[in-house]
């Protein structure tokens, strides 16, 4: 469905590559407003120092750092082994992909094979992180629309039942420390699995019920189409990854791109959006749920016995050859990288996270020049970001 | 129609609303503290120490060889070694920690020292109604507080338990064998030498 602002603001995106002049009208003053770093809907602490005319958006400038930890360069004085719990508070809403990224990172830097069992092991975790994490982002975008509780509620209903599996099989609801390099930490029991497809047979019935709940409600239709138009020269430009590129219509998914782990054995479909905009990315999400739970019903009925950890593997005082290396994975919300270089000795030389959530935040200011205050927070909503993978 | 999506919307949401009084599965939460959800056998709060025995001092399995301080990610794990030995519960002469604190205000529940002990001394707890008054030595728990009798692992993780306890009865049984074994060889050396000083003992009276 094309509305008319859309085509409208589609033409102002000629030159793509410099973000849109917009002018003041000319009659009173600018107000600057520190949007956060308190304000509710920014996801923790993050600032946007906007300016306004009236309602309109003039300047945007993202001011991020309030909850700099000093990940990297912790990680560069602790082994290979102590850096695993630390990946867990990066993207905290989904550990298990952290977890992926980090080990994959890793395993390519010491050269060691991960037995199958763990390999499916991992693609469960990580596509049941990913229904998880678009249900609740989903759910947050809608409660600052001003739907204050309903589909927030209904995402985090499912998402309990996930979370509970986390805990079961790794100890933890959301600081998981599950993935070690070359394996898992623990075998999923029998019990474990059939847990597993109890969840997973509920899931379609649960995307269905909100897809219902949302999909065609006109005040959302209202509120996002048209809003936050991302073209895809821009966002290929800035590097942006994830369902947020998807939603910009450019087919790149890593899962596909690179085949990590065993991607490549399963039948699944990239969603693509073709407006560009906030409602895109919302329905994006939506479908990547399907996708991914085709995904879970076949890993799950395919999963292998065997071990789960490779038994020459060390998990402590290993010291991996001089070299680099550069593990990535499709997570939930976009490329998630890790880049190791080794100097010999235990513990890193240097260590760089390429967190999704920082790098989509960067075309913040292009997506929202021109529109309304109150449209900032649903722009700032869709690319969906966790602070703790911004500012680190 | 303009509002059919809004009606649609409706109607999933008084689905729910009724389907609460009906189906179980859509009530999620529990009536804390007085309903409490079933323990889960993974879950891990803190680290405890097990010991064997009775006396918690004398059955610490802990052998002070400090791996667990130096992998520990956040640093909250202080050990002091013994000056003296002490037997363990192999019979094999073993340092002891003298002091073992753990600060759990600094602890993230990672688990690492539980993956990295060779002695199976270090396990996670399950209790997490932790809070105190006492900021500063409420949350620095020594030996003596951390000390938890196998008896009481067995309970909390069964499966882990089975494997753990498995592995330690085999470690004893080979290791009695070997000090068996060792005992019969001194025995069988002593032996040999007092028979061959029987042969080679110069007779008194011979010598110079």
């Amino acid at each position: 469905m094309t509305t008319p602002g859309l085509a409208r603001r589609k033409s102002k995106l000629d030159d793509w590559n410099r973000p849109p002049v917009i002018l003041p009208s000319g009659d009173g003053e600018l107000l600057e407003v520190a949007m956060g770093p308190h304000h509710p809907s920014t996801h923790g602490v993050f600032r946007m120092d906007v300016a306004l005319d009236g309602e309109r958006v003039i300047r945007l400038k993202p001011v991020f750092g309030y909850l700099h930890r000093n990940h990297e360069k912790i990680a560069e004085g602790i082994s290979y082994l102590g850096s695993m719990p630390y990946t867990d508070r990066l993207d905290y809403i989904c550990p298990l992909t952290n977890n992926w990224a980090y080990a994959l990172a890793v395993e390519k830097l010491t050269g060691q094979e991960v037995p199958e069992r763990a390999e499916y092991l991992r693609v469960i975790l990580g596509e049941l992180t990913r229904i998880q994490n678009h249900a609740s982002s989903i759910g947050f975008l809608i409660q600052e629309m001003g739907a204050s509780g309903t589909p927030l509620m209904y995402a985090f209903r499912e998402r309990e039942k996930i979370l509970d599996l986390f805990e079961a099989l790794t100890g933890a609801r959301m600081m998981c420390n599950y993935m070690r390099f070359g394996g898992c930490r623990v075998d999923a029991t029998p019990a474990w699995l059939d847990a597993t497809r109890k969840v997973v047979v509920g899931l379609p019935a649960f995307v269905d019920e909100f897809e219902q709940l949302l999909r065609s409600n006109e005040i959302l239709m209202a509120r996002t189409q048209g809003v936050g138009i991302l073209p895809p020269q821009l966002a290929v430009n800035a590097g942006v990854t994830g369902p947020m590129l998807r939603a910009s219509g450019v087919n790149y998914d890593i899962r596909k791109v690179d085949s990590y782990g065993i991607y490549n054995r399963f039948n699944f479909r990239v969603p693509l959006g073709d407006h560009w905009d906030v409602y895109d990315r919302f329905m994006i999400r939506m479908l990547e749920m399907r996708e991914s739970i085709k995904i879970l019903e076949q890993a799950l009925k395919e999963i292998p016995g065997g071990p789960v950890m490779d038994p020459k593997a060390k998990i402590r005082g290993f010291r991996p050859k001089p070299g680099e290396a550069y593990g990535r994975i499709e997570a939930p919300k976009g490329e998630l990288g890790f880049y190791l270089i080794s100097d010999g000795g235990t513990n890193p030389y240097r260590y760089r996270v390429r967190p999704p959530s920082l790098i989509n935040l960067t075309v913040l200011e292009d997506m929202c020049l021109g529109s309304d205050i109150a449209d900032v927070v649903l722009i700032f909503g869709s690319v969906d970001i966790v602070l703790g993978e911004v500012d680190r | 129609m303009l509002g059919e999506g809004i009606l649609k919307g409706l109607a999933e949401t008084a689905k729910n609303f009724a389907g609460s009084f009906f189906s179980a599965e859509r009530l999620t939460t529990v009536q804390y503290p007085e309903d409490r959800i079933a323990p889960i056998e993974a879950a891990r709060v803190f680290p405890i120490l097990i010991y064997d025995g009775l006396d918690w001092e004398a059955g610490l399995r802990c052998v002070a060889c400090q791996i667990c301080e130096k992998e520990c990610p956040p640093k909250c794990i202080f050990i002091e070694k013994s000056k003296d030995k002490k037997p363990d519960a192999l019979g094999k002469q073993q340092f002891y920690p003298a002091e073992f604190d753990i600060d759990i205000s600094v602890c993230m529940s990672c688990q690492i020292c539980v993956e990295v002990c060779p002695f199976e001394a270090i396990k996670m707890d399950t209790v997490y109604e932790l809070s105190t008054e006492d900021r500063f030595q409420g949350l620095l728990l020594d030996r003596r507080q951390l000390a938890r009798p196998n008896r009481y692992f067995q309970q909390i993780h069964p499966t882990d338990a089975g494997v753990v306890d498995a592995r330690l009865a085999a470690d004893k049984v080979k290791s009695d064998a070997k000090a068996k074994a060792a005992v019969d060889a001194t025995a069988a050396k002593a032996a040999a030498a007092a028979a061959l000083q029987s042969v080679t003992a110069p007779k008194p009276g011979e010598g110079n």
